[in-house]
C-alpha cells in the first residue's frame, strides 16, 4: 500500500439522496437524511427566509427592468435563493466570495449596492465595484474559470498564515470544463482553505444535466479527488446553510477543501434571450416550483411561530425598499466617459495607446454632441 | 531616449562588466533574477511544474527549492490553466507569482486564463486589482526539440491588450528584464529563447540594463535597420558581419520588449538608413513581423526607399529537429532577402 493511500482518511462518502433538514412540505427531517447535520435554530433560519425574500424581489426586479430594456441582459437565480444566501451567510466577514453572471442576488445581499452589482449587465462597464473592498471576485462568464482564482487566493492566505476561506459557485455545466477539475485537483492538493458549491439547477442554458456527467452525482466527483462530498437539497436553506458553514469552518480550521452541490432549479430561463419552451416541458417546471425553498421555509417558521404578521410585514417593507432603490439607481443612466477606456488597460503608460486615446479625444471633440454619444 | 543615449546608458555595464566579471549563462542569468528578486520581496512565489527539487527542466530554477523552502517555490499540479489560473487568485491576495510554462506550446491550456482573466482584470476593475504576474515561457527552436516545443508564441501574447511582451536575448538583459518584468505592476510574458540558455557573456551580476521596454540598437549601421529580438538577435549579428565583408552596413536592433513597442528607437534608425528588415522564427503570416513593417511604415512611409521586408519562419507547423534548419531563419537568407532590393 503507498503512503498516499496509508495515510489519507476514508473519504466521506457523498449521500445518494440530497441530504435534507426541512423537506418541500415545510416539515422538520429527522434522521438517516440529515446526515448527522443539525438544523440551524430558527432565529437564523428566520434571517436566511428574510435575505432570501429580499434577493428574490431584486431578482424579479431586476428581470423587469430587463424587460423593459434598461439591461442588456439579466441571468435570473429565481429558486435558487437557499444556495445564494446560505453561501454568503455562511462566510466571515473576511472570506472572499467567486461568483458567476447567476450569482447577483448573492452580491447584493453582500452589501454590494444594486448600481454597483448591475454595471455588468446594465453594460456601463465590465465590473462595477471593488474587489477588494467586499471581498467579491469580478462575477465570471467564462464557465469555471474563477474557481482556480478562488483555489489561489485561498492558499496565498494559507500561505500567509490568515484564516480566510474562499467559496467558488459552480453551475452543474461548468463542471465539465477542464478549468473545474483542475481547480478540484489543485485545492485538494494544496489543502486549499476553499468551498466549491455547485449550484445544480440541472440546465446549462438548454442542456440538461445527463449530457454533462455520467456520475451519479456531482457531490460523488469529490471522492476522486480526496475531498469529502456533500450532495444537499439545495432548495432547502437549513441544510445548505448547514452544510455549507461546517465546510467554511472545517477549511478555516486547516481541514482543506469540500465538493457541494447543491440540487435546485432554474425557474427562469437562461438569459431574458433564452426561451425554455424549446427544450423542457411545462410539467417539469411545476413540480419544481412546489419544491420552492422561500415557499417550505416559510410554512416551517410560521409554524415554528417566529414569522409572524409583523415580521413578515417588516421583511416586505425591506424587499420592496430594495425593489425601489433598484429601480430608482436604473432610472438614469451613468455619464459614460469613452476616454476612461485607455484607463487602466496597463498600470505603465504606454505612449501608443495615449496616441489612440488622442484620436478618439480629437474625434468627440469634432463631433458636436461630444462626451456621451 | 534617442539612441544615442541608450547606447550610452547600455555600455556602462558592459564595459564594467568587461573588467570583473565571471561568464554567466542566459539560463544562470535567470537563475540569479529570480533567487534577488525572492530574496529582497517576500510576496514572490514561483511554481510551476518541476521547478522544485529538479530546478526545472532548464535548470533555471536551480536550487531555489532548497535556498528559500517549499512555501515560496514548489512544484504544482501537472496543468497551465491551473498554474496560472491560481497565480491570479494568489495575485488577487498581494502576492508576485512566477510561473513557469514547462514548454511554449504547453502554454496553450493556459490562453484562457491569461488572455480573458490575466490580461483584463486590471482594466475590468477600473484599477483596483492589479495582478502582478510573470509567466516565464522557454519558447522558439534551435535544440532539436520534438514536436510542440519550439513554438514563437508571441504574436497571441502581443494581440492581447493588457500584455506585456518581452525577451532578453543575452545574459544581462535576462537578469535585468527579469528582475523588472517581477517589479512591474502589469503582468507580464516572459519569453526566454531556449536555444541562448547556455550562452555564456562576460556579466557581473547585478547588473542593471536600459529599462525592458526600450530597443536597443545593438551595432550601428547606415544602410538598413535589421530588427531583431530573442533568438534572431544572434542570426541578426551574423547578418551585420557578412554584410560589412560584402560593404553593407547593417544596424542591429534588439527590440527587447514587443509589446509595447518602441516606436522611437526603430523610427530613429529607420530614418536614419530608410531601409528595414524584420527577423523572427515565427511563421509569417499575421505574425509579429506584420505588426512591425505596418507601424514602421505608417510612420516613416516617406523616409522608406524599400518595402519592408520579412525575413521568417515559413507558415507551416514548426517542423521535426532534422527539418528544422531548413525553417529556421539564417544570416544568408538574410542578406538573401536584402539583395532583392533595389540599391
Ligand atoms: C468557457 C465558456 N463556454 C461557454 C460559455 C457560454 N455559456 C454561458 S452560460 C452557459 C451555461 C452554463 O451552465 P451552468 O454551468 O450549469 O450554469 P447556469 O447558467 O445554469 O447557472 C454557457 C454555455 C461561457 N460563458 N464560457
Ligand atoms: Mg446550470
Amino acid at each position: 500500500m503507498s503512503d498516499r493511500v496509508a495515510t489519507r482518511e476514508e473519504p466521506v462518502r457523498p449521500t445518494l439522496l440530497p441530504i435534507s433538514l426541512i423537506d418541500g412540505a415545510g416539515v422538520a427531517v429527522n434522521g438517516k437524511r440529515t446526515a448527522g447535520f443539525a438544523r440551524p435554530d430558527d432565529q437564523l433560519l428566520l434571517g436566511l427566509y428574510r435575505k432570501m425574500v429580499v434577493a428574490r424581489r431584486f431578482d424579479i426586479q431586476v428581470s423587469a427592468l430587463t424587460r423593459q430594456g434598461r439591461l442588456a441582459t439579466y441571468p435570473s437565480a429565481l429558486g435558487q435563493e437557499a444556495c445564494e444566501i446560505s453561501a454568503v451567510a455562511a462566510l466571515a466577514e473576511g472570506d472572499w466570495l467567486f461568483p458567476t453572471y447567476r450569482d447577483t442576488v448573492a452580491l447584493v445581499s453582500r452589501g454590494v449596492t444594486p448600481a454597483e452589482a448591475l454595471t455588468l449587465f446594465r453594460g456601463d462597464w465590465h465590473l462595477g465595484f471593488d474587489p477588494g473592498h467586499y471581498r467579491i471576485a469580478p462575477q465570471s462568464t467564462p464557465l469555471a474559470t474563477q474557481a482556480l482564482h478562488a483555489v489561489g487566493l485561498a492558499t496565498a492566505a494559507k500561505l500567509k498564515g490568515d484564516d480566510t476561506v474562499a467559496l467558488t459557485f459552480l453551475g452543474d455545466g461548468s463542471t465539465s470544463e477542464g478549468d473545474a477539475h483542475e481547480a478540484f485537483n489543485f485545492a485538494a492538493v494544496w489543502q486549499a482553505p476553499v468551498v466549491f458549491l455547485v449550484q445544480n439547477n440541472q440546465y446549462a442554458i438548454s442542456v440538461p444535466v445527463a449530457k454533462q456527467t455520467h456520475a451519479r452525482t456531482f457531490a460523488d466527483k469529490a471522492i476522486g479527488y480526496g475531498m469529502p462530498g456533500y450532495f444537499v437539497d439545495g432548495n432547502d436553506a437549513a441544510a445548505m446553510f448547514a452544510v455549507i458553514s461546517a465546510s467554511v469552518e472545517r477549511a478555516r480550521a486547516g481541514g482543506g477543501p469540500t465538493l457541494i452541490e447543491g440540487l435546485t432549479y432554474r425557474v427562469e430561463a437562461h438569459t431574458n434571450s433564452d426561451d425554455p419552451t424549446r427544450y423542457r416541458g411545462k410539467a417539469e417546471e411545476t413540480t419544481w416550483r412546489g419544491l420552492d425553498p422561500i415557499a417550505r421555509l416559510e410554512t416551517y417558521l410560521t409554524k415554528a411561530g417566529i414569522l409572524t404578521a409583523g415580521v413578515a410585514a417588516d421583511i416586505t417593507a425591506e424587499a420592496e425598499a430594495l425593489a425601489s432603490a433598484t429601480r430608482d439607481s436604473m432610472s438614469e443612466s451613468p455619464v459614460l466617459d469613452p476616454l476612461e477606456l485607455f484607463d487602466h488597460v496597463y498600470v505603465n503608460d504606454r505612449p501608443a495607446l495615449l496616441e489612440q486615446r488622442a484620436f478618439l479625444e480629437r474625434e468627440l471633440a469634432a463631433t458636436e454632441a461630444g462626451g456621451h454619444r | 531616449m534617442t539612441i544615442l543615449e541608450n547606447r550610452r546608458s547600455a555600455m556602462p555595464a558592459a564595459q564594467e562588466a568587461a573588467q570583473t566579471a565571471t561568464q554567466v549563462s542566459l539560463a544562470g542569468a535567470l537563475t540569479a533574477a529570480l533567487r534577488d528578486s525572492m530574496a529582497e520581496d517576500s510576496r514572490v512565489v514561483v511554481f510551476g511544474e518541476d521547478v522544485g527539487p529538479l530546478g526545472g527542466v532548464f535548470r533555471v530554477t536551480d536550487g531555489l527549492a532548497k535556498e528559500f523552502g517549499d512555501t515560496r517555490i514548489w512544484d504544482s499540479p501537472l496543468a497551465e490553466a491551473g498554474i496560472v489560473g491560481t497565480a491570479i487568485g494568489m495575485a488577487m491576495y498581494g502576492m508576485r507569482p512566477v510561473v513557469e510554462m514547462q514548454f511554449d506550446a504547453f502554454s496553450y491550456p493556459a490562453f484562457e486564463q491569461i488572455t480573458s482573466h490575466l490580461a483584463k482584470m486590471h482594466n475590468r476593475s477600473k484599477g483596483a486589482v492589479t495582478l502582478p504576474i510573470v509567466i516565464r515561457i522557454p519558447y522558439a527552436g534551435g535544440i532539436g526539440g520534438v514536436e510542440h516545443h519550439s513554438d514563437s508564441s508571441e504574436a497571441y501574447w502581443t494581440h492581447t491588450p493588457g500584455l506585456t511582451v518581452v525577451t532578453p536575448s543575452n545574459p544581462a538583459d535576462a537578469y535585468s528584464m527579469l528582475r523588472e518584468a517581477i517589479a512591474s505592476d502589469d503582468p507580464v510574458i516572459f519569453l526566454e529563447p531556449k536555444s541562448r540558455y547556455w550562452s555564456k557573456d562576460a556579466v557581473e551580476l547585478p547588473v542593471v540594463t536600459p529599462p525592458m521596454t526600450r530597443a536597443l540598437v545593438l551595432r550601428e549601421g547606415t544602410d538598413v535597420t535589421l530588427v531583431a529580438y530573442g533568438p534572431t538577435v544572434k542570426t541578426a549579428l551574423q547578418a551585420a558581419d557578412l554584410g560589412a565583408a560584402e560593404g553593407l552596413s547593417i544596424e542591429v536592433i534588439d527590440l527587447r520588449s514587443l509589446s509595447p513597442f518602441d516606436d522611437e528607437t526603430v523610427g530613429a534608425s529607420v530614418r536614419k538608413t530608410s531601409r528595414a528588415a524584420i527577423i523572427h522564427e515565427a511563421s509569417q503570416f499575421g505574425g509579429y513581423g506584420a505588426e512591425v513593417a505596418a507601424r514602421v511604415t505608417e510612420r516613416q512611409f516617406f523616409h522608406l526607399a524599400a518595402p519592408i521586408l520579412r525575413i521568417t519562419g515559413f507558415d507551416i507547423p514548426f517542423p521535426s529537429p532534422k527539418l528544422e534548419e531548413y525553417h529556421l531563419p539564417t544570416a544568408e537568407r538574410v542578406l538573401a532577402a536584402l539583395d532583392t532590393w533595389e540599391w
